[in-house]
């Protein structure tokens, strides 16, 4: 399933990112593209409000990679920005958290390319402009879902 | 009191050892800005396996040039958070297990705080002071009661401030760290460009991720810019959104010193407008040496003396 929308503002990306999250179940893992300055954590602060977390104590997590929040799902939010190569996913705790049934939302996942299991939510954000943002958002089919536990079992992909 | 104290949290290892919160006998630090350099930013597998390589040979060389044995050590403390988590469990095991060893207590120590407390070996300040944290991972404002006493009154809700200056840097072609050719980059402006002064209105919560955009949205829109413009008006933006901030908190909180620490404060120009600042305010500034303003272990040993030991006048002294 793909949707595309367009925002007019950081508030109205928030809201379509609550909207997101609350059809969310657990399990999920979300990549979220888009350049420096396009509003990915902005994106992420919906996803929090809308799993309960308050979006103020969404934080950009380049710096430590990971930040976590727990609200109606836990919330696991990576950033790869700093990470190099795709074998560097191996040192951050990204197979634990993909086990643990929250929401795992990644920024930069360009940068664990090759290394990310099936099913993805696939999230993109295109400036338009100072103010708008196209925003697609790509669902997998089911059958792939049902792969995507599979992969998050055995974690093959992620092995070093 | 002799502590040893350990700093792990990021690119550096460090280890010292200070005695009674005031005399430095040693002060060890391995930098991995190196290896970073050629990464273009931390790398957190690198960064534990570098720590784990280098906090032995830092906790020797410090005995030997302290000339004092293991044994003397009456406290081990190391920064448990927050930081990179690989990072931090590199110095809080070695610290833990040496503390077991020499049967000696082990204190984990907020590197925040620590931070705070990195100007107290050359004087404690008049207190309340406010406490200004600005790094690549933090940028957080604190009430500082007493040595002892921080109370956290804001932090940023998106960028720290120096994570804004390497993205900068990276989208001005600039090398990591990127503070240092920045800054060297903003002496050449000739017509520094004006950005909105960043932060949240009527809150003691930083944000930078908008000035980031601005700079981004500037530069796309004026191919033609010259870079040192945008690097000297993006500084100074960054420095007016701090004072903004500092002048919020100081409405709320009448305080008599500020307390700074955080590798963002190695910028001249920031220290330079800090200084002013606090001079047009009638405040007392605490701007640590550039050495004790970046990660190190001095300030994580003084941060544990002052949780063992009240001050003089506290009358909580045993």
């Amino acid at each position: 399933m793909k949707i595309k929308k367009i925002t007019a503002s950081p508030g109205k990306t928030r809201a379509l990112a609550a909207e997101l999250a609350g059809k969310l179940k657990g399990g999920e893992i979300i990549s979220l593209a888009g350049p420096l300055g396009a509003g990915k954590t902005v994106f992420v602060q919906g996803l929090a409000r809308g799993l309960g977390i308050p979006e103020k104590e969404v934080r950009s997590p380049s710096f430590v990679i990971l930040n976590e929040y727990s609200g109606r799902l836990p919330l696991f939010h990576f950033d790869f920005y700093r990470l190099r190569t795709a074998a560097e996913l191996a040192s951050v705790p990204f197979r634990e958290r993909l086990a643990q049934k929250g929401v795992v939302v990644m920024e930069w996942p360009e940068r664990a390319a090759g290394l990310l299991p099936a099913g993805l939510i696939r999230v993109e954000i295109k400036v338009l402009d100072r103010a708008r943002r196209e925003i697609r958002i790509e669902k997998p089919a089911p059958a792939q879902k049902r792969r995507l536990s599979t992969a998050a079992r055995k974690s093959g992909a992620l092995k070093r | 009191m002799l502590v040893l104290g350990i700093e792990s949290s990021c690119d550096e290892t460090a280890v010292a050892l200070v005695a009674d919160g005031r005399r430095v006998l040693a002060a060890e630090v391995a930098s991995q800005e190196e290896v970073h350099a050629r990464y273009g930013g931390v790398v957190p597998e690198l960064a534990s396996r570098r720590h784990l390589e280098s906090i032995l040979p830092l906790y020797l060389l410090c005995l030997e040039k302290s000339g004092r044995a293991a044994t003397a050590i009456d406290l081990v403390a190391a920064t448990v958070r927050p930081g990179l988590s690989g990072s931090l469990l590199v110095g809080e095991a070695f610290g833990r297990a040496l503390a077991a060893g020499l049967e000696k207590p082990f204190l984990g120590i907020d590197h925040l705080e620590a931070h705070l407390s990195a100007s107290f070996p050359e004087g404690l300040p008049d207190f309340p002071a406010l406490g200004l944290v600005v790094s690549g991972g933090h940028s957080s404002l604190f009430l500082v009661n007493a040595p002892d006493d921080f109370r956290l009154l804001g932090q940023t809700r998106d960028d720290a401030a120096g994570e804004v200056f390497d993205k900068i840097a990276r989208v001005l072609d600039l090398p990591y760290p990127g503070g240092p050719p920045l800054e060297r980059l903003a002496l050449q402006a000739r017509k520094p460009v004006r950005f909105p002064k960043p932060g949240v209105r009527n809150s003691l919560d930083f944000s930078f991720s908008g000035l980031k955009t601005a700079v981004i949205y500037y530069l796309q829109e004026h191919p033609e810019a010259g870079a040192a413009d945008v690097a000297a008006g993006f500084q100074a933006a960054v420095a007016e959104g701090l004072i903004n901030k500092l002048d919020y908190a100081l409405g709320r909180f009448p305080v008599k010193s500020v307390l700074t620490g955080g590798g963002v404060l190695a910028n001249r120009f920031l220290r330079a407008r800090l200084e002013a600042w606090a001079q047009g305010r009638g405040l007392r500034l605490y701007v640590p040496g550039i050495e004790r303003s970046l990660d190190n272990a001095v300030m994580v040993a003084v941060r544990a003396f002052y949780r063992q030991t009240p001050p003089p006048g506290s009358g909580r002294r045993r």
